[in-house]
């Protein structure tokens, strides 16, 4: 590749090769971006981890390449967002194709105030660099490359790890093990699991071009266009003037012959046009699935990623949702270790993420059945689907070329407490018990986006003095302490105040004078109310933490 | 629940039948079905009410062959 040349990051021998089993308290197995996320969010929160990974380097391939606002957010709070939106390249806008002609286009933001675009683009292997800049920053992170893990043995109180290095296996101990080895999960299968769901018989092409070009930075989708007749394509910018193309290829299409820059040159050539000058700087030939494991806890052995649960690629929600498991996850095991929860809390991460991901496969389920009909009256309708979408703007919602991430609402997690008072709006983005917190642009000490003071622990969000300072010091002094940030109202010791810049954070959360929001250490809401009452939300916090 | 209508609510039928057939007129099979596709998802986009639709569906597939199975997705060719 001519934009890009992995790093090596050297084997170094760990003291735990010399003696007996040492025993830490998490192990992550993988350092992809959801393994490096949950080492780096532990960290964060003082949980030292340990990383074992069986390469020496990061992403051969671009691989992932749309990371959504959401996972934006996390990297946010991760400390690498702001990298990942300097070298990746934003865009809102996706068009859609039928033949040669427009379909329709879309804008996934047609809102502004919020501090992150709806989807940035940039190869798996810049932020897995990234990543693992960040990791190195924190002393807690113990990431040892070239560590593959050989065997896992769950025991009583731990789970017993054989390891092998270039200096010969060793022995390790961990009282959690969180894997994120990835969709065909070396570890899943040492243990035995299956992940459930449904194998797609389709091929695609995805070949990343190295290309000057004046296209926009959009994503466009082709359904049968006349270069690639009876198949689909699909076109994104990514950093370096790479360009990502997705050729479908269909079932009988031979993996190892459409990889041979002599197939790939003439479907580009026809594509782009004889005139255009490009180079390949990658290819390869995949198929997908829709399935995961039946349950991502168990004992204390708990997966996260592909290793859960793998999509196809349409609708972004492969490594999207991984980072979103991540961001449920630590702030859980986190309490759980320190022993402020119960061991059921991390159930928890079961339940309202085998939801997630449920929708997740739903989503893409539907995308990769409008985009390959299975049969003949599914492409009669797919074509009728794309004809009325020219001139009838209702069956340009029924048009699918992939519901592009977005974040799972919890809405029927045992950790919510449901709405007592019955006054607050209804309807699509409603920040309902179970929501994603949302952004806003604010004035205050951290800088001008609500979510960076919704960071660390639980966090009341109050509007307007709501809270006397006895009640925020209880808070702050609870054995799960809640921060208080207050949006508007006069200062009160301890508590952050914001400044609402243009009215959209009370708009967003539909507050008025007095309204409180407890948010989760993921920033989901937990309760809301409109008026404070310190015994209600000491109660919302225990339920949210399985204290109840 | 709002119930599909099965009653004769069609003011004028055979002139309805007559504009139906006349519609598909000078049309190859392929292009038929584009056409009553194209019909399908205009009626319904009309009707909105899912629980019409699914009615409707329901009533439409009856003695013609065996039934889907229960919410599973028909498509055939997935392993």
């Amino acid at each position: 590749m001519k934009t890009y040349t992995n790093p090596i990051y050297p084997y170094v021998r760990s003291r735990d090769q010399d003696g007996g089993p040492a025993r830490h308290a998490v192990v992550v197995v993988g350092a992809g971006p959801i393994g490096l996320a949950v080492a780096i969010d532990l960290a964060q929160r003082g949980v030292p981890v340990v990383v074992l990974d069986e390469d020496e380097t990061v992403s051969v391939g671009s691989r992932a390449i749309c990371y959504a606002k959401r996972a934006l957010e996390i990297l946010d709070r991760l400390g690498v967002g702001q990298r990942v939106v300097d070298k990746g390249i934003g865009w809102n806008v996706g068009k859609v194709f039928f033949h040669d002609a427009l379909a329709y286009r879309f804008d996934l933001l047609p809102e502004t105030g919020h501090r992150r675009p709806a989807f940035v683009n940039l190869q798996q292997y810049w932020l897995e660099e990234y990543l693992v800049d960040r990791a190195r920053e924190l002393p807690a992170i113990d990431l040892r490359w070239k560590n593959r893990v050989e065997q896992v043995v769950p025991q009583g109180d731990h789970v017993e790890l054989t390891v092998d290095t270039p200096e010969g296996p060793y022995t390790l101990w961990c009282d959690w093990l969180i894997v994120c080895d990835g969709a065909r999960s070396p570890v899943r299968r040492m243990l035995g699991l299956e992940a459930e769901g449904q194998v797609f018989r389709d091929r695609f092409l995805i070949a990343d071009i190295l290309m000057k070009s004046d296209f926009p930075t959009e994503r466009w989708f082709w359904f049968d266009p006349p270069f690639h007749p009876n198949q689909s394509v699909l076109l994104h910018r990514q950093a370096d003037d790479v360009w990502r193309i997705d050729f479908q290829l269909g079932w009988d299409a031979d993996p190892e012959e459409e990889k041979k820059p002599e197939r790939i040159l003439p479907r580009l050539r026809a594509m782009l046009g004889p005139d255009v000058r490009f180079e390949i700087e990658w290819a390869s030939v995949y198929t997908f699935q829709c399935r995961r494991l039946p349950s991502f806890r168990h004992g204390r052995v708990v997966f996260a990623g592909d290793a859960a649960h793998v999509v196809s690629p349409f609708g972004a929600r492969g490594a999207n949702s991984g980072f979103q498991d991540t961001d449920n996850l630590a702030w859980k095991l986190e309490l759980v270790l320190a022993g402020n929860a119960p061991e059921r809390l991390l159930d928890t991460y079961d339940a309202e993420r085998t939801v997630a991901a449920d929708e997740n496969i739903r989503n893409s389920t539907r995308a990769t059945d409008f985009i390959t009909p299975k049969s003949h009256v599914s492409r009669v309708f797919r074509d009728a689907v794309l004809a009325l979408a020219r001139e009838h703007p209702f069956a340009r919602r029924l048009v699918n070329s992939g519901r592009l991430s977005v974040p799972a609402v919890l809405s029927g997690s045992p950790l919510n407490t449901p709405d007592a008072d019955a006054d607050f709006a209804p309807g699509p983005g409603a920040m309902i018990p179970g929501a994603p917190a949302a952004d806003a642009p604010v004035t205050g000490p951290d800088g001008p986006w609500l979510l960076r003071y919704l960071e660390s622990g639980f966090t009341l969000l109050a509007f307007g003095n709501a809270l006397a300072p006895e009640a925020v010091e209880a808070l702050a002094h609870a054995p799960i302490p809640c921060r208080v940030v207050q949006v508007g109202g006069g200062a009160v010791p301890g508590v952050t105040v914001i400044g609402d810049a243009e009215g959209l954070a009370a708009r967003r959360y539909d507050a008025r004078h007095g309204t409180v929001y407890l948010l989760r250490p993921d920033q989901h809401v937990a309760a809301r109310w409109r008026v404070f009452d310190p015994a209600r939300v000491r109660a919302a916090i225990a339920r949210a933490t399985c204290n109840d | 629940m709002a119930t599909l209508v099965t009653d004769p609510n069609l003011p004028d039928p055979d002139g309805f039948y007559e504009r139906l057939i006349a519609m598909h007129e000078g049309l190859s099979d392929s292009e038929s079905a584009l056409v009553n596709a194209k019909l399908v998802l205009l009626l319904a986009n009309h009707v909105g009410d899912p629980d019409v639709l699914v009615q409707a569906m329901a009533a439409a597939r009856h003695g013609v062959a065996k039934p889907p199975q229960d919410g599973a997705p028909t498509s055939g060719g997935m392993q």
